[in-house]
């Protein structure tokens, strides 16, 4: 098949899926089969135009004119396949994860459930793959929609609480900010189209630059700068393999991800570089770095200590695309696919903890390692992960973040690094200790005591886990993409 | 004494612009709703006499060709303003009708107290809802 | 074909005609059969007009065999074949939409009338549409006008929905002042240049220089834009419209949501760009700084009213004034992208307000009221029309792949690349606001379920569905696909920049 059939294969996937799901939604094992089935697909897809990629050619697909002079068009680069790869992979980890969750939670309106999860992940897809503003930002819309239903998926008044805080910070940041943003950046340049070194390099300069910055960077909510942070926490009412794919990978790592597009192909790195009004996002960054991680060590329910370090480590990729040197970029974008693994195995570890005790709040877990020494051993691994030691992949990227920070001189940057590192310890690593060495409190009612979680649930969870600390061992393939794109590796 | 010429030779356009403001002020300032289609009626004609008295050309004629004459009025305004007085009689006829319907529905042509009928309904619905 | 030369004249005729067989017939099932055969003709005569001016340019057509300047011309170029489009496709999808709410709010006897008098109106905004000649224009507009007046009350009948008497009587008395405004602005231009035709106009001011020496001109304009304005409902000449919109019958709702107002809108580019030629006039005048304000203005004051409202017809026919303001602020700025930007969204909106309108009268017929407290569960209940009515939402946010979305665009762009900076963020968070009148609706309908005591309803029948989500469909089509509607969009701005010649 032609890498360009690949391409239209990545975004049709999701959506024959999604269609099928519809269709066998009153058959629940049917349903789920097609969401597994289809999660494999999407992966087998990536998964071939990989080696495609890795070579050095970049397939591109003109999907369709949108507008005169203006079309939605996907082209495969190293960039994308990193977060193509990360998502779709861990679909499947999720989607085993869910079937667990939903069914041993009994959740209602299972069927629109899957159904948006399939929508989200074609737009995900898109995100990843699109070759132009445009088509970036529309993607962009359309995931947030998607997944609102998800957010408010208990229709309860404090998820509609929720998703007003969601659809509005999301919408009004990118309709306000990063619309604004791209046309400017269309007026000023006349172009789109995401190339090497930047569009706006030698177009632009001066204060302009620092202006345009600003538009994308609070434009692009999804990546939960502070202060436009509050729709994240707020987003955790979603059950909980929404909050682990999409909280913790797919949207908040589109945000991320579009972050890293812009900074490298919208500006060019070496044009922030030379301007003296880009440094800001540096100190913003680092800020939203430590006062979350702050926020976190004072939350008492789990999922919201979480989202705050979710927060947090948003803000590393951020900060290191803002040291704007090609070793930290690399960082960066090797953090997208780390963080990931890690911060979806803490989730899975809360959703298996409330679907097995039905405890969610931190206080409550004294003891429980015991009784369910899997979940709680993945979220060990998880937490190495987010404070970046090693075994995990955790630690490659803090690794390549210091060494960005070292060459320019940033000691800010180094100081803000070795900070956060142990807030964030200090936020993870008493639940662990709770968890395993304190006594559990006196069982009630022995018939309702429980063990460990279903076992879709703990085959997903440490399987993530053994991911987070496979990909420290095995992170060539990652780095090497990760190189392609900051221009440290050329394939000839 | 010395009249500034825009006051005869423009003679027609005062006219016209006091029916007008006249006409206007009937609309705004009236409750009645048969007095505000009169002052309706009022503007309307302001205009009316507007464009008739716009064709008219000084010692100009009725434009019937005739070999004794060179020089004629403009009919094409007369003609335009035909069919404007057709659509002001259109527009009164509707008018009036809505008000007899008004008055059936009301019991009344005034607006003012239309609207304390509507504000009162409004209350009450509102109450209702209330308890 | 010999029809083929005539159609021109047969946009207007076909329904005209239409309307006193009607009368004639007085069967309410037969007169339903004419009044759609007539309007789906009149979209089908849009399409080959739109074709033909596509392929071979404008199109003129003579009336009688006497000549412009003499007689009265019809004159189809891009911008109005455009129009014609958009009002047929409303009106051929409203006539079948409408067999049930008519038949539930309007009295027996009068069904026949409803639809002689919908024939009417439509062959009046047909009129105003194709005919160049500004007086032609004037009695066109007044038809369409007087024909509005009589569908919004023709619900009422004694005491049942007597608001509807009020609302179209307060329209009758400003829709009358706006026509009369027009007439003078007519007259005064007469006077100065002698001529009706709107390409002759057009051409003796240029030789008289502009409207920057002549006082006359001046007045006259300013006498068209405040005439227009009221027709249009522009802010603040707006008082008319919320209630019209909300006490007529659900598809007269449709109709004139979708339609009226952009034909007003129609006319004010026509007097704007072909007779005025708007480079001159915006460089020496200061109309265009005055339409820009109040422009921005309506986007801020519609939309924030909206936002209040509880009656979800009159909270559309606010969130319609905003969107003239959109409409305006294009024509204010006056580049090519901008005033793209106003085309489009003229076609968009139609199909947006539309689809919102029918959704909203699918409620009323079902639920018999269209406030807020009843919408409680009818996303359960109402699935098809509630998912429509949020489609079209979305739509109206301007959402991507929406046609919302891309009107912003071309809006945006222009109102950037004329420096207007500020009025661009503005633009950009008024939409915003559009989220918040859209979202409570939805979050009524989708989070709260039905009271008790309440009925439990359904989908309308098909007949209503399908045209709602036909109109639904098209609004996000052209959101995904706006190659064509875009690229008659920039055509039409660059001829009516070009003065129309």
């Amino acid at each position: 098949m032609s890498p360009e059939n690949l391409l239209l294969l990545l975004l049709l996937i999701p959506l024959i899926g999604g269609v099928a799901i519809v269709i066998t939604g009153r058959i629940p094992n049917v349903r789920e089969g097609a969401t597994l089935i289809t999660a494999g697909a999407l992966f087998w897809t990536v998964l071939q135009l990989l080696p495609i990629v890795m070579g050095g050619a970049q397939p591109e697909l003109h999907l369709w004119k949108m507008m005169p002079g203006l079309s939605l068009t996907l082209k495969a680069d190293a960039l994308g396949m990193v977060f193509a790869l990360v998502a779709s992979g861990l679909w499947i980890i999720n989607s085993i994860y869910s079937i667990g969750y939903m069914r041993g939670n009994k959740e209602k309106n299972q069927t629109r459930f899957y159904l948006c999860f399939a929508l989200a992940l074609s737009s995900v897809m898109g995100i990843a793959m699109a070759s132009n503003l445009l088509t970036l930002f529309v993607f962009y819309e359309v995931l947030t929609l998607v997944t609102f239903p998800l957010v408010t998926h208990h229709g309860t008044e404090k998820a509609k609480k929720a998703g007003r805080t969601y659809l509005g910070i999301l919408l009004a940041t990118s309709v306000g900010l990063q619309l604004l943003a791209i046309l400017l950046t269309w007026i000023i340049t006349g172009s789109l189209d995401f190339t090497e070194g930047g569009i706006l390099a030698g177009k632009a300069d001066g204060v302009i630059v620092g202006i345009l910055l600003f538009l994308y960077m609070y434009g692009i909510g999804k990546a939960a700068l502070m202060p436009i942070h509050r729709w994240l926490p707020a987003a955790m009412v979603a059950p909980t393999p929404v909050s682990a794919l999409l909280h913790a990978v797919a949207v908040v790592k589109a945000g991320v991800f579009s972050v890293v597009r812009i900074v490298v192909h919208v500006f060019g790195i070496d044009l922030l570089a030379n301007n003296a009004y880009s440094e800001w996002l540096l100190y913003v960054s680092g800020g939203t770095i430590l006062i979350a991680s702050t926020i976190a060590l004072f939350q008492d329910n789990l999922k919201r200590r979480l989202a705050y370090s979710t927060i947090s480590q948003l803000s590393y990729v951020v900060m290191a695309t803002a040291i704007l040197t090609p070793i930290s970029v690399v960082g960066a974008i090797f953090h997208i696919m780390a963080h990931a693994f890690g911060k979806i195995t803490l989730f899975f570890a809360a959703g298996s903890i409330y679907t097995a005790a039905h405890k969610t709040e931190i206080s409550q877990l004294d003891g429980i390692g015991r009784k369910m020494p899997w979940t709680m051993g993945a979220f060990a691994v998880g937490s190495l992960c987010m404070v970046g030691l090693p075994p995990t992949a955790g630690f490659i990227s803090k690794w390549h973040m210091l060494v960005g920070a070292l060459q320019s001189d940033q000691l800010v940057v180094v100081a803000i690094l070795s900070g956060s590192s142990l807030l964030a310890a200090s936020y993870l690593f008493p639940i662990v200790f709770r968890a395993f060495f304190k006594a559990p409190p006196p069982v009630e009612d022995p018939h309702h005591d429980h063990g460990e979680a279903p076992l879709p649930i703990v085959i997903a969870l440490t399987s993530t886990a053994a991911l987070t600390i496979a990909l420290f061992f095995f992170h060539e393939i990652p780095l090497t993409l990760a190189k392609m794109v900051t221009g440290l590796m050329v394939i000839p | 004494m010395n009249i500034p010429d825009y006051l005869p030779g423009l003679f027609n356009y005062w006219v016209s612009v006091i029916l007008m403001m006249t006409g206007l002020y009937v609309v705004i300032s009236r409750s009645n709703l048969v007095k505000k289609l009169v002052g309706l009626n009022l503007f309307q004609t302001s205009v009316f006499l507007f464009y008739i008295t716009m064709g008219k050309v000084q010692g100009g004629t009725a434009p019937i060709l005739d070999a004794k004459f060179s020089v004629y009025s403009n009919p094409v305004p007369h003609v335009l303003i035909l069919t404007a007085i057709v659509v002001g009689i259109a527009t009164t006829s509707l008018g009036l009708s809505l008000v007899v319907r008004i008055r059936r529905a009301y019991d009344t042509i005034e607006e003012e107290d239309i609207s304390e009928i509507e504000s009162l309904e409004r209350l009450k619905s509102a109450q209702e809802k209330g308890s | 074909m010999i029809a083929a030369n005539h159609y021109p004249i047969l946009q207007v005729i076909v329904p005209l005609m239409a309307a006193p067989l009607c009368v004639i017939v007085r069967n309410n099932i037969i007169v339903r059969y004419v009044a759609t055969l007539a309007s789906w003709i009149a979209l089908f005569i849009a399409t080959q007009l739109m074709m033909r001016v596509m392929d071979d340019g404008p199109i003129r057509y003579v009336l009688g065999g006497w000549a412009a300047p003499l007689g009265i011309e019809y004159r189809i170029d891009l911008l109005n074949a455009f129009l014609l489009i958009i009002i047929t496709i409303i009106g051929a999808l409203v006539s079948i939409y409408g067999r049930f709410p008519v038949e539930k709010e309007i009295p027996e006897s009068r069904v026949y009338l409803y639809y002689t008098v919908y024939l009417l109106a439509l062959s009046g905004l047909l009129g105003m549409t194709v005919t160049g000649d500004m007086f032609n224009q004037f009695v066109y507009l007044e038809v369409a006008a007087l024909s509005s007046y009589t569908l919004i009350a023709i619900g009422s009948s004694y005491r049942i929905n007597r608001k509807a008497l009020v609302a179209s009587f307060r329209y009758l008395v400003l829709g009358t002042i706006g026509g009369t405004f027009f007439v003078i602005g007519i007259g005064l231009i007469y006077m100065a240049t002698g001529a009706l035709n709107l390409l002759d106009m057009a051409a003796r001011i240029q030789e008289l220089g502009g409207v920057a020496d002549s006082r006359t001109l001046q007045v006259a304009l300013a006498f068209l834009i405040v005439g227009l304005g009221l027709k249009m409902a522009l802010f603040p000449l707006h008082l008319w419209q919320p209630e019209a919109y909300t006490q007529s019958p659900s598809s007269v709702s449709v109709f004139l949501a979708a339609t009226a107002t952009k034909v007003a809108v129609y006319l004010m580019m026509r007097v704007l760009f072909t007779v005025f030629g708007s480079v001159d006039l915006f460089a020496t005048t200061m109309f265009d700084e005055a339409l820009l304000i109040l422009a921005v203005m309506a986007m801020f004051v519609g939309s924030l009213s909206a936002i209040w409202q509880v009656n979800l017809k009159r909270l559309l026919a606010y969130s319609s004034i905003a969107q003239i303001g959109y409409i305006i602020l294009g024509v204010s700025i006056g580049n090519k992208m901008a005033l793209a930007g106003s085309i489009v969204h003229m076609f968009n909106h139609a199909l947006i307000k539309g689809a919102l309108f029918m959704a909203v009268g699918a409620v009323f017929y079902r639920v018999g009221s269209s406030t807020l407290d009843d919408m409680r569960g009818l996303g359960k209940q109402m699935p098809l029309t509630m998912a429509a009515f949020t489609t079209a939402g979305l739509s109206l946010i301007g959402v991507p792949l929406t046609a919302g979305f891309i009107s912003k665009w071309y809006l945006v762009t222009g109102v950037l690349q004329s420096g207007h900076w500020l009025v661009a963020i503005l633009i950009l968070f008024s939409s915003l606001l559009a989220i918040f009148y859209i979202w409570k609706i939805i979050e009524v309908a989708y989070f709260q379920s039905a009271p008790a005591d309440a009925q439990p309803v359904s989908d309308p029948p098909l007949s209503m569905l399908l045209p709602m989500w036909g109109l639904t469909l098209l609004a996000v089509y052209f959101g995904i696909d706006a190659e064509t509607t875009g690229l008659i969009s920039q055509m039409a701005a660059e001829y009516l920049l070009g003065g129309g010649q």
